[in-house]
């Protein structure tokens, strides 16, 4: 079933600790999405498996085959850094995704869009009211 | 117990969280609210396969399974992107 090589047992210890947080943190995450009350609040729970169990389990794949192979094997980072990268993407256009389809439909939970014109551009204080 | 027998349990465990993970994530595929819902699910989905997939390459000593994971982060990554533009816009490519 399993092939574990050797290990000294220090090591194997590291490697199962780091799996074992990052599975607890992902499912904590997971359990999260399963019981949050709306979309905007279950939008953050699984980014908990998306950095820290994601990291977590990433080290403890590059340490185990580091210590197996006997030289420095990095190639997880490959996948830490890309998940790092796309993960706030797709969330942010999901989100505004969502905001939008809220705000089409007249919803009064979420916060009405800005008209652009009432903005004030940077480096400008607002101007005073005017009597007429 | 040795130590390594201990590594062997731990990914066990480790296995077992990760699936019951995606039990959650599909749960609130196949039964959420909204559409947004749905295709948050499935981005969490992708997610927990691809460390699920790295596990079973601690598990098994192999290198093959860190590329399936590569390739599952990837086609998580555009499959949500067009997914939430398609709610958006109501079409993906324009």
């Amino acid at each position: 079933m399993t092939a574990l090589g050797d290990l000294p047992a220090w090591a194997a210890f590291l490697v199962a600790f780091c799996v074992l947080l990052g599975a607890a943190v992902t499912l904590i995450g997971s359990i999260g999405l399963l019981r949050l009350s709306n979309f905007y609040a279950r939008v953050h729970a699984p980014t908990l498996g998306a950095t820290l169990g994601m990291v977590s389990i990433l080290l403890g794949s590059a340490f185990y085959f580091t210590m197996l192979e006997g030289r420095p094997v990095v190639h997880e980072i490959l996948i830490a850094v890309f998940v790092t990268l796309t993960t706030p993407v797709t969330l942010m256009l999901l989100a505004r995704a969502a905001l939008y389809r809220d705000r089409t439909e007249g919803s009064t939970e979420v916060p009405a869009s800005e008209v652009v014109e009432d903005l004030i551009p940077p480096g400008q204080e607002r101007p005073k009211e005017r009597m007429p | 117990m040795s130590a390594l027998g201990f590594l062997g349990w731990a990914i066990v465990a480790a296995q077992v969280m990760l699936g019951l993970a995606m039990c959650c994530a599909t749960f609130r595929l196949a039964t959420g609210p909204r559409a947004q819902d749905r295709i948050l699910g499935l981005d969490t989905l992708y997610v927990t396969a691809m460390l699920m997939l790295v596990t079973f390459g601690i598990r098994t000593g192999s290198t093959l399974y860190f590329e399936a994971a590569l390739v599952i982060g990837l086609l998580g990554f555009v499959s949500t992107v067009a997914l939430a533009k398609f709610l958006m816009r109501g079409e993906v490519i324009e």
